[in-house]
């Protein structure tokens, strides 16, 4: 029995080394930087200037993108992910669904600023359907489709996973006891599958408000997310400080939204 | 069963696929327009691969992304598939507080993860480029594996290991010959994943790469931020065969390995 503790301890140093250098240090490292003003003093000056309008007008807008951007990709990745499952070789349509997730994020991006520009594939279309030329580029609209463009495999993944592995006799028996399909759908499936939903919410959600590259590239600097605002912080204004000030709030609401899924998961079991 | 054969569902399928496709199909049909936009078909031309080719920079810029995503994949999944056994093996509430730990970086949004890593590397006074770029992949990448792992680890019954010690295996033996065979399908799906999280990730690799050292992503970044140019197309198509290569790849050895894995589902 000892030298299976020893095993196991064995098996977890480089694990935990990691876990104290790459998650742990940096964390307390940004909480640091946030008590440190431009001039490098340490003060509060950065969480007064958060609880400024600009700011807090600046979070608010962030955390509706991305609110918008989860409830779009989970509206359109649901019934993908339910309709594949019922697809012969089920296992290759999830991979060519997942094959667009590993061409490079930003040749994505690029791809619709062609797409979207003012003579792009997209305007042509609304020209022969009526509509007329739009600027479509740096708009809410790109910004929002784009990203639930990219982040759509994501979500289809985690609820995927979770309906495939729903044991098709809990189904028969909902069928053998009268349930119609729509009842069997919503008493059986989908509270079976709603950790997978969750996880491709926490997927999603999060990631969504820290697009800088999208919002530099797609909306042209008309949609500030968090995201942005600490890249700026960072490598433009070189404010340390202010950037690991929001940067604390990031990962205060990461932590509200990790203890809410796994709360509610405890609550379902 | 019904539903196989619904129009409506096949259709909605295939209009996922079709959105899914276009922008990329979109960017390799305009790598070969000799008009220089992506609007406007002007005729046939294998210029922007050539001036591609003729791009040693560029060649070089690719062959760190690669050595950059490989390496970065192996090493993280041998932490993470050693890691999850670990994880196994603590009691209950141990492991919900090592799994918490574990999230923090899958769901850290990337700007906080290149914006710690940057503070962390320059507190330690460690010089950007190359190494800095392959830890930050390598500790973004380590979570994950463990998320691929530990569910086939919980899939694999206790009485086995039991089983296997009690005809005297030792420590080495259980890992090599009943731990690994068992979760191989989810050690693939880690490493792929890996790879797919270093080629594809941009935000942490902008923060802690310096000034001599770059990736495929952030090399895009500052000529997309340019404007059109249809290099980048031309890069594209050769960068989605290469992907398709890695898919069938992948497929064919997931099939081989799945034929273990069929006979758990039945």
């Amino acid at each position: 029995m000892n030298n299976h503790k020893l095993t196991r301890n064995l098996y977890m140093v480089p694990y935990a080394v990691w876990i104290l250098l790459f998650v742990i240090a940096p964390i307390l490292l940004v909480i640091y930087y946030s008590f440190i003003d431009i001039q490098g003093n340490f003060s509060f000056a950065n969480y007064e200037k958060f609880f400024t309008p600009v700011y807090l007008k600046m979070t608010l807008s962030s955390f509706w993108y991305a609110f918008l951007i989860t409830l779009f990709s989970l509206l359109v990745a649901y019934p993908t992910a339910y309709l594949l499952t019922k697809t012969k070789h089920k296992q290759l349509w999830l991979l060519l669904i997942i094959v667009p997730s590993w061409i490079n994020l930003l040749l994505k991006a690029y791809a619709f600023i062609g797409i979207f520009g003012t003579y792009g594939v997209a305007n042509s279309f609304l020209e022969v359907i009526g509509i007329g030329t739009q600027q479509l580029l740096f708009t809410d609209f790109s910004f929002i489709f784009v990203s639930v463009y990219i982040f759509i495999p994501f979500m289809i993944l985690p609820i995927f996973n979770a309906i495939d592995t729903i044991n098709p006799v809990l189904l028969d028996a909902a069928r053998d006891l009268g349930a119609s399909k729509w009842d069997t759908f919503r008493r059986v499936v989908f509270p079976l599958t709603m950790n997978g939903v969750k996880s491709g919410i926490q997927i999603v959600f999060i990631p969504a408000l820290s697009l800088f590259m999208l919002t530099r590239l797609i909306a042209g600097n008309r949609v500030i997310t968090l995201g942005t605002a600490i890249e700026q912080h960072f490598l433009v204004t070189q404010d340390w400080g202010m950037g690991a000030t929001i940067a604390v709030f990031l990962i205060i609401a990461m932590f509200l939204i990790m203890f809410l899924t796994s709360g509610f998961r405890k609550r379902g079991a | 069963m019904k539903k196989k054969s619904s129009p409506f569902a096949n259709l909605f399928l295939i209009i996922i696929f079709l959105i899914l496709y276009a922008p990329i199909f979109y960017l390799i049909f305009y790598s070969f327009n000799s008009g220089g936009t992506m609007s406007g078909f002007d005729g046939f031309t294998l210029d922007w691969y050539q001036e591609l080719f003729q791009d040693t920079r560029l060649f070089i810029i690719v062959l760190n992304t690669i050595v950059v995503a490989l390496l970065s994949a192996l090493i993280s999944t041998i932490i993470g598939v050693f890691g999850a056994i670990a994880i196994r093996s603590f009691k209950k509430k141990q492991q919900n507080t090592l799994l918490s730990l574990n999230n923090v970086l899958i769901v850290s949004p990337d700007v906080i993860i290149g914006a710690s890593f940057l503070i962390l590397f320059t507190i330690a006074g460690f010089r950007l480029g190359f190494y800095s770029v392959l830890l930050s992949h390598i500790a973004f990448s380590v979570p994950i594996v463990v998320l691929m792992v530990l569910p086939k680890l919980y899939e694999m019954s206790p009485s086995l290991l039991d089983a296997a010690r009690d005809l005297g295996a030792n420590n080495w033996q259980v890992l090599t010959k009943v731990i690994l065979p068992y979760i191989t399908p989810g050690v693939f799906a880690g490493f792929f994943m890996a790879l797919t999280y270093s080629l594809d990730d941009f935000a942490v690799t902008f923060f802690v790469t310096g000034n001599g050292f770059s990736t495929l992503s952030v090399e895009i970044y500052s000529m997309a931020r340019q404007g059109i140019s249809l290099n980048i197309n031309a890069l594209s198509t050769i960068l989605f065969l290469a992907t398709i290569l890695l898919v069938v790849i992948y497929y064919f050895i997931t099939q081989r390995s799945g034929t273990r894995g069929v006979n758990f589902r039945k």
